[in-house]
């Protein structure tokens, strides 16, 4: 389907309207995560999901967030809960995010990553950070 | 139900793990005393979470709230003022961000696979803008505006290279993506293809809508299977939604993106070497002038530019150039992705914006030298750039900057090298690398680079001689001045600087037939020191090629002309009896 302008606008607004209010998990796997054995971690994700019967949790590929010392990173998003990046998560790991911090809303200890900057394309943030 | 507060509490070092604990329970008991149990979680964070500050720091969630030098009357008042009654604790801010990330926005945060995710981040609406409400000049202009420079490593202006092919006059144009990452330690380039594609293919039909060109290629290194595969998948995307192709969202603007593969050779980084390689031909560069924007692919004028100048091209257009260049310092604008690898406790991608000290990005960012080993020196700019040693840790990173100071910006390769890096192998490494990579065309290049490896050799081999420093010194210079392209030219570039910042190193190989490091092999001695020797006989038993003689009663001696250098023998002894040096 090749869009002509206002189709594209009319597109890109069904886009940012439909995004749904719900649990994001974002697994790096760029090559560097997944040297490091992402594949497998993200596998963990959908396996504990679909075992568990939860709805409403997107498992996402994303590309590297740049922290390769702690690759495989993955980071968390629930709703009313601020955003967390994981490093080190092995599938054992990955299955006690979603026991704790997915289910339980209680974030895991010892695993917590700095997240490395705000995001640009996010509206107000531009004056903070420049 | 989430709790209303996170408390995320961090250390810099193994040694403050105690204390880390120590305030975690401590946090844990003012916050029960406070009956907050259910409303606050305090959680450790992972260990490697350095941030170049003393004892443990603690972050507060959703506030983002940093605070350091905890005190247990600080603790108590964050517990019972903030957390109880919603009272921010004072002399405390959220702290600015360490990183600023242009080129990497989308890395991490969307699934480059998907269309949509880079669409509903505002991706192709630089492209829509470009073709339907700005002309070319106005594209180039804002280009231009925005202080843009090749982040391959030269640092040209990209709105001026951009002009240069707009103004020529030719029945067909093109635009090239250069993905032939080589440089050893790189890796950006390859993490934003893989990351967010879309962001270089967008940006290379806005450049072929500002110069007038209808198609593009991306030459890329076929080691990146990975970033191939995704960027295939994004063409064909973009392809099928109209936003690349013929007619482009019905503009009558048409742009194809082919993709070509490298075979893995560091010239063909070189533009004129890489038009070379497109065209079919042996991968070698040419004599500049003419440029490649004048005339390039097969005679035409081509646009090339290297992946990271690309992925910025839709944030300046969305953004405006005033936006972009209220960003980094005088006269290098925006940010600069580095692949930070080495001795570093944390090695990863890091944007900063220009202008950044480089104790900043290895200290605060990358966490400092592991081991507690002390930092020696950092290469940017790969086998064309140089070490940059402590005194210079404060320099702001910027082009001109890190020329001034004998090294390059390069593509962003960091390597960070501590106390056990010797200089001089240092220098072979990349040395070995350039000749390996040179292609042969010209005989600088081709011949001084084998010369200076060959000194090189001499020198960690204990045969070197101080003239054989000013000879070095003169063959760099010729090559500098007669090589045909950037890879002959800056061959030299990391012994010049390590002869300027490193002359005791070179002199301990050379007079003292010494290698403080260690690595030079040729110049190490291991010795049994009688004085701690118990005469156990470990080294005798491990030594790989018998050169241990001796028994318990007389003691032991290694045979120096017998002795592979392995270290076995010291690795094993348990008392410490053997000395390297």
């Amino acid at each position: 389907m090749k869009l002509n302008r206002s189709e594209f606008i009319k597109y890109r607004e069904n886009i940012k309207v439909k995004q749904p209010e719900e649990t994001v998990i974002l697994v790096g796997l760029g090559s560097c995560g997944i040297a490091a054995g992402a594949g497998k971690t993200f596998e963990a994700f959908q396996d504990e999901i679909s075992s568990k019967n939860l709805s409403g949790i997107t498992v996402k590929q994303t590309g590297c967030m740049g922290l390769c010392e702690t690759e495989p990173t993955v980071e968390v998003r629930v709703p009313g809960m601020p955003d967390i990046i994981y490093g080190k998560v092995t599938p054992e790991i990955a299955r006690k995010i979603i026991e704790k911090h997915v289910i339980r809303k209680i974030l895991v200890n010892n695993l917590i990553q700095d997240k490395p900057s705000s995001d640009i394309m996010k509206k107000g943030e531009i004056d903070n950070a420049v | 139900m989430p709790y209303n507060h996170y408390i995320l509490v961090s250390g810099d070092s193994e040694s403050s793990l105690n204390r880390r604990n120590e305030l975690i329970s401590f946090f844990e008991k003012e916050i029960a005393g406070q009956n907050l149990t259910d409303d606050v979680q305090v959680v450790s964070t992972i260990d490697t979470s350095a941030c170049g500050m003393e004892g443990p720091f603690i972050k507060i969630l959703p506030e983002n709230i940093y605070i350091h030098n905890l005190t247990p009357e600080k603790v108590r008042s964050i517990v019972q003022e903030h957390l109880a009654k919603g009272i921010p604790p004072e002399g405390t801010g959220t702290e600015a961000d360490k990183q600023f990330r242009i080129v990497l926005r989308n890395c991490g945060v969307i699934d480059p696979e998907r269309i949509e995710d880079y669409i509903l981040r505002d991706g192709y609406s630089a492209l829509e803008k470009v073709i339907f409400d700005m002309t070319p000049e106005q594209v180039i202009d804002e280009i231009r505006k925005s202080g843009l420079r090749g982040r391959g490593g030269a640092g040209f202006p990209t709105g001026l290279k951009w002009s240069f092919t707009k103004e020529a006059s030719s029945d067909q144009k093109y635009v090239v993506c250069n993905a032939d990452e080589g440089d050893p330690g790189a890796y950006m380039d390859r993490s934003t293809l893989e990351g967010d594609p879309h962001s270089v293919l967008e940006a290379m039909a806005i450049a072929g809508c500002a110069v007038g060109a209808d198609t593009g290629y991306i030459y890329i290194r076929a080691e990146y299977p990975l970033a191939i595969k995704r960027l295939e998948l994004a063409i064909k995307q973009a392809t099928e939604l109209g936003l690349l192709g013929d007619n482009i969202l019905g503009s009558g603007f048409s742009f194809n993106i082919e993709i070509r593969y490298g075979a893995g050779a560091f010239v063909c980084g070189e533009e004129t070497a890489l038009l070379a390689s497109l065209e079919g031909e042996r991968g070698t560069p040419k004599p500049r002038p003419p440029f490649p924007a004048v005339k390039g692919l097969w005679g035409k004028p081509t646009v090339v530019n290297n992946v990271e100048t690309f992925a910025n091209i839709p944030v300046v257009i969305l953004k405006g150039s005033s936006w972009f260049s209220s960003i980094g310092s005088e006269k290098s604008k925006g940010t600069k992705v580095f692949a930070v690898t080495g001795k570093v406790k944390n090695s990863g991608l890091v944007e900063v914006p220009m202008g950044t000290p480089l104790r900043d990005i290895i200290f605060s960012i990358s966490g400092g030298i592991r081991d507690n080993k002390k930092f020696k020196a950092v290469q940017t700019g790969g086998p064309s750039g140089g070490v940059i040693p402590e005194q210079f840790l404060d320099t702001p990173i910027d082009y001109d900057n890190l020329t001034a100071i004998g090294s390059m910006m390069g593509s962003g390769g960091m390597i960070v090298m501590d106390e056990d890096d010797c200089m001089v192998d240092v220098n072979k490494f990349y040395l070995q690398f350039s000749v390996d990579e040179s292609c042969g065309k010209c005989a600088p290049c081709r011949i001084g680079g084998r010369e200076l490896l060959t000194y090189l050799e001499k020198i960690s081999g204990g045969q070197g001689e101080l003239e054989d420093i000013e000879k070095m010194k003169r063959i760099g210079k010729a090559m500098q001045k007669a090589s045909l392209c950037a890879l002959g030219q800056t061959t030299s570039n990391p012994i010049q600087s390590a002869l300027k910042y490193f002359y005791n190193e070179y002199e301990d190989h050379i007079v003292h037939k010494k290698c403080t490091a260690g690595k030079c092999v040729s110049l190490l001695k291991f010795i049994i020191i009688t004085d701690k020797c118990v005469k156990c006989g470990v080294c005798k038993r491990v030594c790989p090629v018998s050169a241990i003689s001796g028994d318990r009663d007389s003691g032991f001696l290694i045979d120096q002309s017998k002795c592979i250098k392995c270290g076995l023998c010291r690795e094993k002894c348990k008392f410490e009896a053997i000395n390297k040096g």
